[in-house]
């Protein structure tokens, strides 16, 4: 393979990995600050996606809206899960919210798949790009969709706009000392329960967001999460369990890579991310961007 | 081993010989096992569609026979595309439910396990939905039947339309299992056959699979004329969704689809297929005859139905009409009934059942997806580009394995 060629694949596979980081900077933050593994994140990609769809079917709203109002919903949606089911699970093992998360992503599809057939009669539900950004643009190199290069940008000023917030402001701090030491931070008379289910619901949003972007290039069906969810987990193996900069760096690599992949030998494109992370759980346990837990 | 099979056979006959004289039916009546997707990713192109079509069948069948009046009965079962499903439920359709044929069955390895249960049961399985080639050659048996469509016949049909049109240059990607594997061979060897040539080899993609812009990118630096994609389902929908994405077609790279049902094409709307070509048994407005049973089936079911659901009311309507003439519904002498015979209905035309194989031979259209614009009327998608004469739109004999 010529190197324009090879070139054009790492550019391709940005998009891929726009979505990966999206998807594992909302796992990441979920999981670094208050210990859930969730499950779920991948049908709240898909509500995301289906969303923007019902919205557009109901009431006739475009793009647009549906980019700011889809992930309201889906956080909201985080909002109700958090408080209604997933912090009745503080005290225990994390297997019980795995399971828990695992139970209402298997609801969630048979769900979304009832309303798709009977109420919209598809199995698989049309969606279009806006029309600013159908079409394509010929960059010298390559020829490629606009609506893809405005996913790369989106997702990039999203990623960074989470890490700044959680890294760098009197927010993040508060947030970041809740999940640290709930007790003392209650003590300076933070609600800190309140935090906790803001900080969900933010990272279900930031899943519901991805949906939304993947509408008008991937098929929007039942399921679309369930494959890409077991990547993005890998994704945060890879980055390190909780780490922000780790789940965003690794999530664009793990994209360039699978698209790399499928180029040079399609077989092995899906599989590359688990060689990836296998190797790095033998290396560095803790993953890329991780502190080992001791460190914490 | 030969000699006692012939004993066996004859002294059945012998049993049997009385009772067929008369009309004779296991527990006083025929029952029709739809056995399909009722909840999954085919449901909407079989699905309780099928079920309806063959209920369809037999309230004609009835009407136009009285001394089955009230004798023919139809269930409907959920097989969820699983294999080990689809055999269990086929075993407790027969054994309990008193069920006398099989009906419709998609997906090719779920189609397998039950023609293979019906084949151990004794049961007539007349597989409408599934793909699979392997029906009629390795797996084929005595009381299994192939009805509508293969996997040669989508590719002969398909393969030999484009490339003789000018899309002598193509790139194939395929899923990389039995079915893609298989519909990308036949595929191939259609192209060549007719003296197209491989811009660049074909290509396995993961299954299941979203993303295929990959591919994309290779097939507008390769420049083949066509763009061949053998997935089903879902991937396809992918695929053709970011083909227009990437903006092939304008790049002078046509779409070439190995399997496309009426649902995939709901599921983008008919602009993003425009212009590619598929083969199909049979489309709702294709003539007058069409016309009519669709119009009686939209009427009945609230929906146009897709060529998987009047498919299996022609097969179901088939079996029926061979248990009339055998005058009986003993397995045995409705397979003897149904081989060899041919005939004409408003889905299968010029259909013959050959013996050798038990593939039903029918003429095949070959199709273009309509644009948006030239469509005259809701669901008229495709405009016939040629018919395929049963003769030649499948396998030939001299290529089949079948040992029945």
């Amino acid at each position: 393979m010529n190197t324009q060629l090879l070139l054009i694949q790492v550019f391709n596979g940005l998009v891929n990995g726009a979505f990966y980081a999206l998807l594992s900077l909302g796992l990441a933050v979920i999981f670094g600050m208050l210990r859930i593994v969730n499950f779920m994140h991948g049908a709240l990609y898909m509500l995301g996606a289906f969303a923007a769809f019902a919205l557009g079917q109901l009431l006739g709203l475009g793009f647009w809206p549906s980019l700011i109002l889809a992930p309201l919903l889906v956080g909201l949606l985080g909002v109700v899960l958090e408080r209604g089911l997933l912090s009745r699970l503080y005290g225990l093992e994390p297997s019980y919210n795995l399971l828990l998360t695992f139970g209402l992503t298997l609801l969630t599809q048979d769900l979304v798949k009832q309303v798709m057939l009977s109420r919209f009669a598809v199995s698989s539900a049309p969606y279009s790009p806006p029309e600013v950004l159908s079409g394509v643009v010929n960059l010298g190199f390559v020829v490629f969709p606009k609506y893809r290069l405005f996913v790369i940008a989106l997702s990039l000023v999203v990623c960074l706009l989470t890490w700044f917030v959680i890294e760098k402001t009197r927010v993040g701090a508060i947030i970041r000392a809740s999940t640290e030491n709930p007790v003392v931070t209650r003590a300076f008379g933070i609600n800190v329960s309140l935090w906790v289910t803001g900080v969900f619901a933010v990272g279900a949003a930031l899943a519901g967001l991805a949906g939304v972007l993947a509408a008008p290039i991937y098929s929007v069906e039942p399921y679309m999460g369930a494959e890409l969810i077991i990547t993005t987990f890998a994704v945060v193996v890879i980055g390190g369990m909780g780490s922000i900069m780790g789940s965003v760096v690794t999530g664009f690599a793990v994209g360039v890579l699978a698209a790399v992949g499928a180029a040079v030998y399609p077989p092995i494109a899906n599989t590359l991310v688990f060689i990836l992370m296998a190797l790095v759980l033998l290396v560095r346990p803790s993953g890329l961007f991780g502190l080992p837990e001791g460190a914490r | 081993m030969n000699k006692t099979r012939t004993a066996v056979l004859a002294l059945t006959a012998l049993l049997l010989a009385p009772a067929a004289s008369a009309q004779s039916l296991s527990d006083g009546g025929v029952k029709v096992g739809v056995l399909t997707d009722l909840s999954g990713v085919y449901s909407e192109l079989s699905g309780q569609g099928s079920v309806k079509a063959a209920q369809m069948a037999a309230e004609d069948f009835m009407k136009a026979n009285r001394a089955y009046a009230g004798k023919v009965s139809v269930l409907g079962v959920d097989h969820q595309n699983k294999a080990d499903v689809a055999g269990n439920k086929a075993a407790e359709m027969i054994d309990r439910q008193n069920v006398d044929m099989l009906v419709d069955m998609p997906t090719s390895s779920a189609a397998l396990a039950a023609t293979e249960v019906a084949r151990q049961k004794k049961t007539v399985a007349m597989v409408v939905t599934g793909a699979t080639t392997a029906l009629t050659n390795e797996k084929c048996n005595k009381y299994t039947f192939h009805y509508a469509y293969d996997n040669y016949m989508l590719a002969n049909g398909t393969g030999t339309a484009v490339t003789k049109r000018g899309g002598n240059s193509w790139y194939i990607i395929y899923p990389n299992y039995a079915f893609g594997q298989d519909l990308n061979r036949q595929m191939v060897a259609a192209v060549q056959e007719n003296g197209g040539k491989l811009a660049a080899p074909s290509d396995a993609t993961p299954f299941p699979n979203t993303d295929f812009s990959s591919y994309l990118l290779k097939a507008q630096s390769v420049r083949p004329k066509i763009f061949g994609t053998m997935q089903a389902g879902n991937d396809l929908v992918n695929v053709v969704k970011q083909y227009n994405e990437f903006g092939l077609k304008k790049q002078g790279i046509g779409l070439g689809i190995g399997l496309l049902f009426e649902t995939d094409v709901a599921a983008l709307g008919q602009d993003a297929f425009s212009g590619a070509i598929a083969t199909v048994p049979w489309f709702w407005n294709f003539d007058a005859r069409s016309r009519q049973w669709a119009g009686r089936f939209e009427k009945a079911f609230g929906k146009k139905p897709t060529w998987a659901q009047a498919g299996v009311y022609s097969a179901t309507m088939q079996y029926l009409s061979a248990v009339a003439r055998a005058k009986t519904d003993n397995s045995d002498a409705v397979v003897k009934a149904l081989e060899g015979y041919s005939f004409d209905d408003f889905f299968a035309r010029n259909a013959t059942i050959r013996p050798q194989d038990h593939r039903v031979l029918l003429d095949v259209q070959v199709v273009q997806v309509k644009g948006k614009s030239e469509s005259k009327e809701a669901g008229d998608i495709y405009k016939r580009l040629n018919t395929i004469p049963a003769a030649k739109a499948f396998m030939p004999l001299s290529e089949n394995k079948c040992r029945m």
